[in-house]
């Protein structure tokens, strides 16, 4: 390589780039920033995003390999990128006025955001296993960081620690399903893997157990059951405005990992891998949705909601080795990701509104349902926000969620697993109990809630509970968009 | 095919061997007054038993992190100084642009006050 192909390369993944040199400039700005003025590296950090996805969408439509096909810019890239993006900006609207009022602002925060939305946006692109390692540490290490960084309270403390325990053992297996792909077929590109697939002298054994390691990995981040146990205790102690992007950003990066891998790469497998993608998506719906019914605090059930969504979209992954349904399973899970993140976020910028009362060393309150009491007579637009987005957690119309589901599902259906839609639909009807249950308690019981007016705050949610309601119009155009971002091999 | 491993197999043997030899020896010829003191598992004089929320002086732990932190960075210098010719001005601006994001690291670690002992 030499210095003009890497001028190129670099030109090539401009927003990536972009991002990372100013998260490092942010990084030293933020230093001369004095302590009570840390707005302007929350608005510098919001401008870089929004420079990154300017240039990303006036990239849309360009398909090119780069950095020796490390790196894949393709339709996939550039629609995770943009609700990588777009869940960037949602993450600092409410991390603002949460974190002054929380007393633990500082400008490392919205650094270490924009270093793991860059890690996110290189794991959407990433077309090589070590690539994809590189951009799962680089998204999980500023996530791990900021899931503590209310220290001295406990209960954020032992979320950084499980996270990063888990998270490394997460890589660890990551890695190890790497290095036996590695060994069946000689290569860790994904379009190498399958040409050395495809035409023999594999060891599949190996390359089956490799596969499921890296789906142990990624499944870890995505929080899929069995591996799920770590969600609800970190969503719950770290920062809610840190657990607002995690449960976005997060999963989504791993989904878009989980994606680009199987179904480039392990289609040849799929004979293997179908069932254990069917149990895990099964279980993970049944349990999620299961387990969510007995929560009381809004944190918890809300984290378990995030598990049972991880089940849905898995859904749309097991037919991916169907050529034919493999286009819907990707643009399907696209669609449910961009419905899944607007409706978090409108459903986190709520409890980050009624989440009050947090000295030093004590616990933090305004999180049981019984504070949801009244919150339709005295705040009835926060009310309105919170019932579109339980409603769109549920499937229910007009909201995207239930466009989104209608999509899983079908993809389901096409690929032939209609027991696996009931499962689905089922759970879904479950989930109906303990989401309504918000809504119940919003509109018919009294009550005094405390509520922090915060304008960024109301601003997300109601503006994410419309783009909910309205996208669901729209529906039609945005799957389209989703459809063209196919994944191929360039 | 296992007849290969043989030679480790007699080098193992043999380590065995000579420890137990040696810790024997110790074991029968060497003097032993036993005080309570020098029974405790770390001869050193640590104490084993505590409470495990015991305080400790962060200062060391900061340096050790930072330490290595910087340490293992620098390292990559070593292959890149080798190869360097054949990599030429390429390699000299990806070390560039590995020194800036390392400068940027040791400005903040610096302004942070992490350099300061008290």
């Amino acid at each position: 390589m030499s210095l003009n192909d890497l001028l190129v390369n670099l030109n090539l993944i401009m927003p990536i780039t972009i991002l990372t040199a100013w998260a490092c400039v942010l990084l030293l700005v933020d230093l001369f920033i004095p302590k009570e003025r840390k707005g302007i590296t929350a608005l510098l950090a919001a401008l870089g995003l929004l420079v990154a996805l300017a240039l990303v969408i006036s990239r849309a439509g360009v398909a090119t390999s780069a950095f020796n096909g490390m790196i894949m810019i393709d339709g996939f890239a550039t629609f995770m990128s943009v609700i990588f993006l777009f869940s960037g900006l949602a993450g600092i609207a409410v991390a603002y006025d949460y974190l002054i009022r929380s007393g633990i602002e500082r400008g490392e925060y919205y650094v270490l955001l924009l270093f793991s939305i860059v890690g996110m946006m290189l794991m959407a692109a990433a077309a090589d296993l070590i690539m994809v390692f590189l951009a799962l540490e680089l998204l999980s290490i500023p996530l791990y960081v900021l899931a503590g960084i209310a220290v001295p309270r406990p209960d954020s403390e032992e979320a950084a620690l499980k996270y990063f325990l888990l998270g490394a053992f997460a890589s660890g297996f990551f890695l190890y399903g790497t290095a036996l792909v590695y060994g069946a077929t000689g290569s860790t590109a994904l379009t190498e893997i399958v040409s050395a697939t495809t035409s023999g002298g594999v060891n599949l054994s190996f390359l089956v157990i490799g596969a499921g390691l890296i789906l142990v990995g990624l499944g870890f981040k995505v929080a899929v059951v069995p591996f799920h146990m770590w969600t609800p205790d970190v969503y719950q102690g770290a920062p809610s405005s840190v657990t607002a992007f995690m449960a976005v950003g997060a999963k989504a990066a791993g989904f878009a990992a989980l994606l680009r891998i199987f179904v480039l790469a392990f289609p040849p497998l799929a004979m293997d891998l179908t069932p254990v993608l069917w149990a895990l998506a099964a279980f993970t719906m049944i349990i999620g949705n299961v387990i969510a019914i007995a929560q009381r605090n809004i944190k918890r059930m809300l984290a378990y909601s995030s598990i049972a969504h991880a089940g849905y979209i898995m859904m749309a992954l097991v037919p991916y080795g169907q050529g034919n349904v493999a286009a819907d399973t990707v643009a399907s899970a696209l669609f449910y990701l961009l419905a899944y993140m607007l409706t978090s976020f409108a459903a986190w910028a709520v409890v980050i509104a009624l989440e009050h009362n947090m000295g030093e060393g004590r616990d933090t309150d305004g999180l049981s349902l019984e504070d949801y009491s009244g919150l339709g007579q005295k705040q009835p637009a926060l009310a309105a926000a919170m019932t579109v987005a339980m409603l769109s957690f549920i499937g229910i119309p007009p909201t995207l969620g239930f466009v989104g589901k209608f999509y899983l599902l079908r993809t389901v259906i096409e690929g032939g697993f209609p027991g696996l839609a009931l499962i689905g639909l089922l759970t879904s009807l479950v989930s109906a109990y303990y989401y309504l249950r918000v809504v119940v308690y919003m509109y018919m019981r009294d009550g005094e809630p405390v509520v922090r007016r915060e304008p960024w705050l109301y601003f997300t949610a109601l503006a994410t509970a419309v783009g909910v309601v309205v996208l669901s119009i729209f529906s039609e155009p945005l799957f389209n968009w989703a459809s063209q971002a196919v994944l191929k091999l360039i | 095919m296992l007849l290969e491993y043989l030679p480790i197999a007699v080098l193992l043997i043999l380590a065995l061997l000579l420890a137990g030899i040696v810790i024997a020896l110790g074991h029968m010829f060497g003097p032993r007054h036993p005080t309570e003191r020098k029974s405790m598992p770390y001869e050193s004089g640590m104490r084993p038993i505590g409470p495990g929320t015991r305080r400790m002086p962060v200062h060391f732990y900061l340096v050790a992190v930072l330490f290595i932190l910087f340490d293992i960075e620098v390292m990559f210098f070593l292959p890149w100084a080798v190869i360097y010719k054949k990599l030429g001005v390429f390699g000299l601006v990806e070390m560039l642009i590995f020194i800036a994001i390392l400068g940027v690291g040791y400005v903040y670690v610096w302004k942070m006050g992490a350099l300061e002992w008290e």
